[in-house]
């Protein structure tokens, strides 16, 4: 569960299920999980109106968990880039009456509303669950370069290599939280690496 | 006093009938000078002097906000209310001077939607004369629908269509003309927001539906302004300012407040902004609630009440005034 902070840092809450006509899934590992459990909660024949898309990621696993709920659709991506257009192509055809569920890594939460929020669906409207990783998404403010999967604090910039503090500080336009670097005044001060993003 | 709220000198400087029901008020500041900004969606008060007695109403700005010369409004006249619109009917005359409040929005476009599907009924077209003005304006995507009484008392319709041809829709009730709105919320791209003026019984109807329908409440506005009702007077005991006054049958709980000369925040005046919200100390008697602020849980709990709209009826209530 990620740590409630300052304002700007994304809070997640429970997946349940909400009146529309149509419901869109978008889960990556664990989140399958998440899905699952809300399905416990859910009005009987709620899945035939729905469409999942999962990533199942590294381990593979939890498909069957998804399977098992006889969604309208069940659609699989290796990676968050590959669902990219398909994703854009459902919410510029859809309709009002569709709702957005978003389950799993911060990461894929965080780029799945970006998404949405250009398609015009507000970010306090989508129900969302956070499970598995705290691996954060970065943007360095120096060179607006993007590293994915930071878990140490402090993190190298995958693109301009300086020493980042990995802020709380969080763009939903960007989807992802901002890097400052941590040693401006004097580059030799090199302070410990630990990792606390799991 | 209004909050944050400063007054405009103003001169009425025409005055249209325009048609059986509606009369509409234009006002240029007396200085001469250009008038604030407002957006589409946004209220005056207009004091309305008679007398000893000044009524506060809110009426919503209709006139094009690209266009900050004159201010207008459109008053249906309520032959049974309390006298606001009799008032303005029959004795504001072009060149009398008045004083406004400075505009106020509580029913403003949210300009990230991609298309805004705006409810009109009978007068709750007045914001809407604004908002399409803006919209067009900035080449914004919108459809009106617009539901009227008959066709002679379908106020600006025959404006609006000339204006905006079919983006605006006409439905006449004694054609039995009816929005088929469930069909009509379903087929609205997603990032559609929903905005509903007109009486109450169409507000909680579309509101009820578009919740159903899956519309998320960020995405549907509303207003309606509850004229303050006429009702029993009763006598309240102001805690705070240590004084007992009575509310009249024409007056408001907030006018008699004002009248003693205690001094409440207010904006709208009718039951929709909060401004006014006060606590209630003790009461033996019910509450008779107007308002579109306080939840039901508020209403039934006994302990607010909205002075602009609402009123009571029973032996003592002591509010923290």
């Amino acid at each position: 569960m990620a740590a409630k902070s300052i304002i700007s840092r994304p809070v997640y809450g429970t997946l349940s299920p909400q009146p529309g006509k149509h419901h869109l899934f978008i889960a990556d590992a664990e989140g399958a999980l998440a899905i699952a459990e809300m399905a416990g909660r859910a009005p009987p024949g709620f899945f035939g109106d729905a469409e999942i898309v999962f990533i199942p990621g590294p381990h593979g696993k939890h498909t069957a968990a998804l399977e098992a709920l006889k969604s309208a659709q069940l659609h699989q991506a290796p990676s968050f880039a590959s669902l990219l257009p398909r994703l854009r192509q459902t919410l510029a055809n859809a309709h009002m009456g569709l709702r957005l569920y978003l389950a799993g890594t911060e990461g894929l939460i965080g780029q799945a509303m970006q998404v949405a929020l250009e398609a015009g669906i507000d970010h306090t409207s989508i129900q969302t669950e956070h499970r598995g990783s705290l691996a954060r998404r970065m943007q360095c403010v120096h060179c607006k370069g993007i590293t994915e999967n930071v878990t140490t604090q402090p993190a190298t910039c995958a693109h301009c290599g300086l020493l980042l503090l990995v802020r709380d500080h969080y763009s939903r336009r960007i989807a992802a939280f901002q890097g400052v670097c941590i040693n401006a005044e004097d580059r030799s001060e090199i302070p410990p690496m630990e990792e606390i993003f799991r | 006093m209004s909050t944050g709220t400063t007054k405009l000198d103003v001169v009425v400087s025409d005055v249209v009938p325009v048609n059986d029901l509606v009369t509409r008020f234009h006002f240029r500041r007396r200085d001469g000078e250009l008038l604030p900004t407002f957006s589409g969606g946004a209220h005056v008060v207009v004091e309305m002097r008679e007398g000893e007695r000044t009524r506060l109403n809110p009426y919503s700005l209709m006139g094009s906000p690209l266009d900050t010369r004159e201010y207008t409004i459109s008053v249906r006249r309520d032959d049974v209310g309390r006298g606001g619109s009799l008032f303005m009917h029959r004795s504001v005359k072009t060149g009398m001077e008045m004083v406004v409040s400075y505009p106020v929005n509580l029913f403003s476009l949210d300009l990230r939607a991609k298309k805004h599907l705006m409810l009109a009924g009978g007068i709750g077209i007045t914001p809407f004369m604004a908002q399409t003005a803006q919209l067009a304006a900035e080449g914004g995507n919108f459809e009106l629908h617009y539901t009227c009484r008959t066709a002679s008392l379908g106020t600006y319709a025959d404006v609006l269509r000339e204006r905006y041809d079919r983006r605006v829709r006409l439905y006449h009730d004694d054609l039995d003309e009816r929005i088929e709105l469930d069909r009509l919320l379903s087929t609205q791209p997603l990032g559609t927001h929903l905005y509903v003026c007109g009486p109450a019984g169409m507000i909680n109807w579309v509101r009820d539906r578009a919740a159903s329908l899956g519309w998320p409440a960020e995405t549907v506005h509303f207003e309606h302004f509850a004229a303050p009702q006429p009702g029993l007077p009763f006598d309240v005991t102001l805690a705070v300012s240590g004084k007992t006054i009575r509310v009249d049958e024409q007056q408001s709980l907030l006018e008699a407040i004002e009248a003693a000369g205690v001094d409440p925040p207010y904006l709208c005046r009718g039951g929709v902004c909060g401004q006014c919200e006060t606590n209630v100390i003790s009461c033996d008697g019910k509450f008779i609630h107007n308002d579109h602020w306080l939840s039901e849980e508020e209403h039934r709990s006994g302990k607010k009440i909205m002075p602009c709209v609402s009123r009571f009826e029973g032996r003592s209530l002591v509010l923290e005034r």
